[in-house]
């Protein structure tokens, strides 16, 4: 199996600055509420909370896939909310996200679909025509590889079940080279067995490319299982940040409330 | 690194790429050739905006005076001819439509020759069905009427064809299995699972039909066509414009009520 | 003894029944305005059997003017597709709702709307008054049918498309035409290939009727055939008319067949 060279050298002390973030979808209503937050350049954080308290906004405010109202995103040494255009592009390039359905173009191969996360780097002439270049190509044999679905390489993406999509998904952020991969509740459409095996997958090719992976999600014993560091919020407010083991029943209640789901 | 040459991607096998090209180079020549063949006289491109601001010019103000004497008759006849000629339609297409479905008829002669009769129905413009009938019944809504009818056979038999071979043929076989005859089978079987493909197709030629119905007059058969075919020949172009206007709103109207009606009941 | 009431075993559907009844009453009155008399349906049937004798055995009289027609009418409707096709493309692009800002899809929903409005006939009259008789006149007017019915179904198609799929491929930071080609377009391939054989087809079928009003192709050759009397010809011309089509239909289930093809793709 050919050995993929690590994505991002040299980092910057932290991967990811969140300042002062803030988002309201309607006036009045904050939805993030000044959220001030550092991610370092390795590791698997698992941001945890209630339905509705703004983690997925929260992801979604990185990329700009939802426009924040105020704060500021400092990513690869610049603040990526005020960026438009080709900056954007750019920006976006070096962040690879997973979603909760999995969202490949369903009527396209999966190998179509991996080399779709090298569009931010290729002419949409060249694209059009399928002329990727051959590094690309052995990249995503490669990959594939990694992610046990070799045999798939021209099946359309929708005759794949749920697990298999989601791989595929991992795949296509990961040929990114993405400095940073974001994961927006990537197990909440999967059994829980296959669930492990997607958190495995992101946090070893975390590891062996050196991103920092941030996932979003809502099954705390799978957070507490993989992730190096939890961030617990609540009211649109980070309410904890620090190791899983730190997770006692107190803190559990801050975060979600309530008593009667506690085991 | 892989030891491995390094492998190759295509998106199509060489066969699908072969058929893939044969097709483009088809269409390219094809379109070449044609564009080289059309007789195009240059100066009747260059004058084209200028006769068409002539003609916007000609047509303004739109005679609204023309209406009552010579437009209204003729629109309400267009309409008789639509409706008419689609009613015509429907009995006529309902026998044909069902030897063509396979499962309804078994016998592939009767089949083919159906769908013959559709096909045939429908590769001839109702604009060329009522210049067929003019000849034969003399000028004026009879011949329109026809034409719009066996034109629409082809239309609502074909589909109507297709909403039958689509149908349960579990019911089907229940009912032959209580010994019920071939008439009770359609009606009992097959006539409550198309009924609401068959009104659906029936609103849809009918809206069609409208349209078609208001140029029939341009040869002779009746409708607003005629009084469009008076105006143009006298270059009276704002009662042109006004015509026009009207087969517009009539059109409109009756997508309208069209609309509403599939709300309602389909 | 027993003087219930018989009860029915299905009840009847009194909306339906009132429909039928009117159904018959506006045929009755209809038939009654459009001025049908029996005498004239039954002169009618007996021209139509002396008609019928004239076109057969169909002749064909003037084989340079039908194979000249034909071929006109072939070109007219490939070039009306091609270019109908061409323009409809961006248009129903701009017209999706779900894609565009405001100010892009009003003025194109217009202009398809526009182009849907009028039969091919009327803007064929149109055009031959704008750039004269002759085969451009017709590609023009087909050309405006093709944007009506390809506009309107391109941007159907892409309102109903999966808007998540796209976000996908938004988020790895390809460019616009990126976003079109792989989120966009894979969605709506089938749909449009469909549509636009439809298109090809039914534009090969109006190419044949243009020519009634000047703008080229094979119903010039028709309607003077016509005028002349001539019905051994015309039954020629119209049996030519069918071969054509179904030829155009044979052509149009080949590409469909080629261009929508499911399932694997494998490898070389």
């Amino acid at each position: 199996m050919a050995a993929l060279p690590a994505s991002g050298a040299a980092a910057p002390a932290a991967a990811l600055s969140v300042r002062g973030l803030v988002k309201e979808y309607v006036r009045g209503k904050r939805v993030l509420d000044g959220i001030t937050i550092d991610f370092a350049p390795s590791g698997l954080t698992a941001v945890i909370g209630p339905s509705g308290t703004g983690k997925s906004t929260l992801l979604r405010c990185v990329n700009r896939l939802v426009e924040p109202t105020e704060g500021a995103i400092v990513f690869g040494g610049r603040d990526v909310v005020p960026l438009a255009g080709k900056s954007l592009r750019e920006a976006r390039r070096e962040i690879g996200m997973v979603f909760q359905e999995y969202n490949l173009v369903e009527r396209l191969t999966v190998m179509e679909n991996l080399l779709a996360g090298r569009l931010g780097y290729t002419a949409a002439f060249k694209a059009w025509l399928r002329r990727f270049t051959q590094e690309d190509i052995d990249r995503a044999y490669a990959l594939l590889d990694q992610v046990g679905l070799a045999a798939f390489a021209n099946q359309r993406a929708d005759a794949l079940s749920g697990g298999q999509r989601q791989r595929v998904g991992i795949a296509r952020a990961v040929m990114q080279r993405p400095r940073l991969l974001l994961a927006d509740e990537p197990t909440s459409s999967l059994d829980p067995k296959t669930s492990v095996e997607i958190m495995g997958l992101m946090r070893d090719l975390g590891r062996e490319h050196g991103i920092p992976v941030i996932v979003n999600m809502h099954d705390v014993e799978l957070a507490k299982r993989f992730a190096d560091r939890i961030v617990g919020m609540s009211g649109g407010k980070i309410v904890y940040d620090g190791e899983p083991a730190g997770l006692d029943d107190g803190v559990l209640k801050t975060i979600y409330g309530g008593e009667s789901w506690l085991a | 690194m892989s030891s491995a040459a390094p492998r190759t991607w295509r998106r199509f096998t060489p066969r699908q790429r072969l058929s893939r090209f044969a097709i483009y180079l088809t269409l390219a020549t094809a379109i070449v050739f044609s564009a080289r063949t059309v007789e195009v006289i240059p100066e009747f491109l260059y004058d084209a905006p200028e006769q068409m601001q002539d003609l916007l010019r000609r047509m303004w103000p739109i005679a609204w005076s023309h209406y009552p004497g010579g437009v209204h008759e003729a629109l309400v006849e267009t309409l008789h001819i639509a409706t008419l000629g689609t009613l015509m339609a429907l009995v006529m297409a309902l026998p044909v439509g069902l030897m063509a479905a396979n499962n309804v008829v078994g016998n592939r002669a009767v089949n083919y020759l159906a769908k013959l009769i559709l096909v045939s129905s429908r590769s001839v413009n109702s604009l060329v069905w009522a210049l067929l009938f003019v000849a034969v019944f003399g000028p004026g809504a009879l011949a329109g009427t026809l034409a719009i009818a066996f034109r629409s056979v082809g239309f609502v038999g074909k589909l109507f064809g297709e909403a039958l071979e689509e149908a349960n043929r579990g019911t089907i076989e229940a009912l032959e299995a209580t010994g019920a005859p071939w008439v009770s089978r359609l009606a009992w079987g097959y006539w409550p699972q198309v009924k609401p493909a068959f009104w659906s197709i029936a609103l849809f030629r009918w809206d069609i039909n409208v349209r078609e119905s208001a140029v029939l007059g341009l040869v002779g058969a009746g409708g607003i066509g005629m009084a469009l075919d008076t105006a143009l020949n006298l270059f009276q172009w704002d009662r042109v414009a006004m015509v026009l206007f009207s087969i517009f709103s009539v059109v409109v109207i009756a997508e309208v009520v069209v609309t509403q009606i599939r709300k309602r009941i389909l | 003894m027993n003087t219930a009431t018989r009860r029915l075993a299905v009840q009847p559907n009194w909306w339906a029944r009132a429909g039928w009844i009117l159904l018959a009453a506006y045929v009755v009155y209809a038939l009654g305005r459009l001025d049908f008399s029996w005498e004239r349906f039954v002169t009618g049937l007996d021209n139509g059997a002396r008609f019928i004798g004239r076109m057969i055995p169909p002749v064909i009289a003037q084989p340079d003017s039908l194979g000249k027609g034909l071929l006109e009418s072939m070109e007219i409707a490939l070039l009306a597709s091609f270019l109908g096709i061409v323009i409809s493309l961006p248009v129903g692009l701009l017209a999706a709702r779900n894609l565009m800002p405001v100010w892009a899809t009003w003025p194109a929903r217009a202009v398809i709307a526009l182009a849907r409005s009028f039969h091919p006939v009327i803007v064929a009259i149109i055009f031959v008054k704008a750039v004269g008789f002759g085969a451009l006149a017709g590609i023009g007017a087909l050309v405006v049918a093709s944007i009506g019915f390809i506009g309107k179904l391109f941007a159907e198609a892409i309102e109903e498309i999966s808007l998540k799929q796209v976000e996908a491929v938004r988020a790895t930071g390809a460019s616009f035409m990126n976003v079109i080609l792989f989120g966009v377009l894979p969605q709506v391939f089938g749909r449009f290939i469909g549509f636009a054989t439809y298109q090809l087809d039914s534009n090969l079928r109006n190419s044949t009727m243009v020519g009634i009003v000047g703008a080229g192709g094979i119903g010039g050759t028709l309607f003077s055939a016509f005028q002349r009397f001539d019905y051994d010809f015309v039954a020629a011309i119209l049996l030519s008319i069918i071969a054509m089509i179904m030829v155009g239909e044979v052509l149009a289930t080949w590409v469909r067949g080629v261009f929508l093809e499911k399932g694997k793709v494998s490898d070389e």
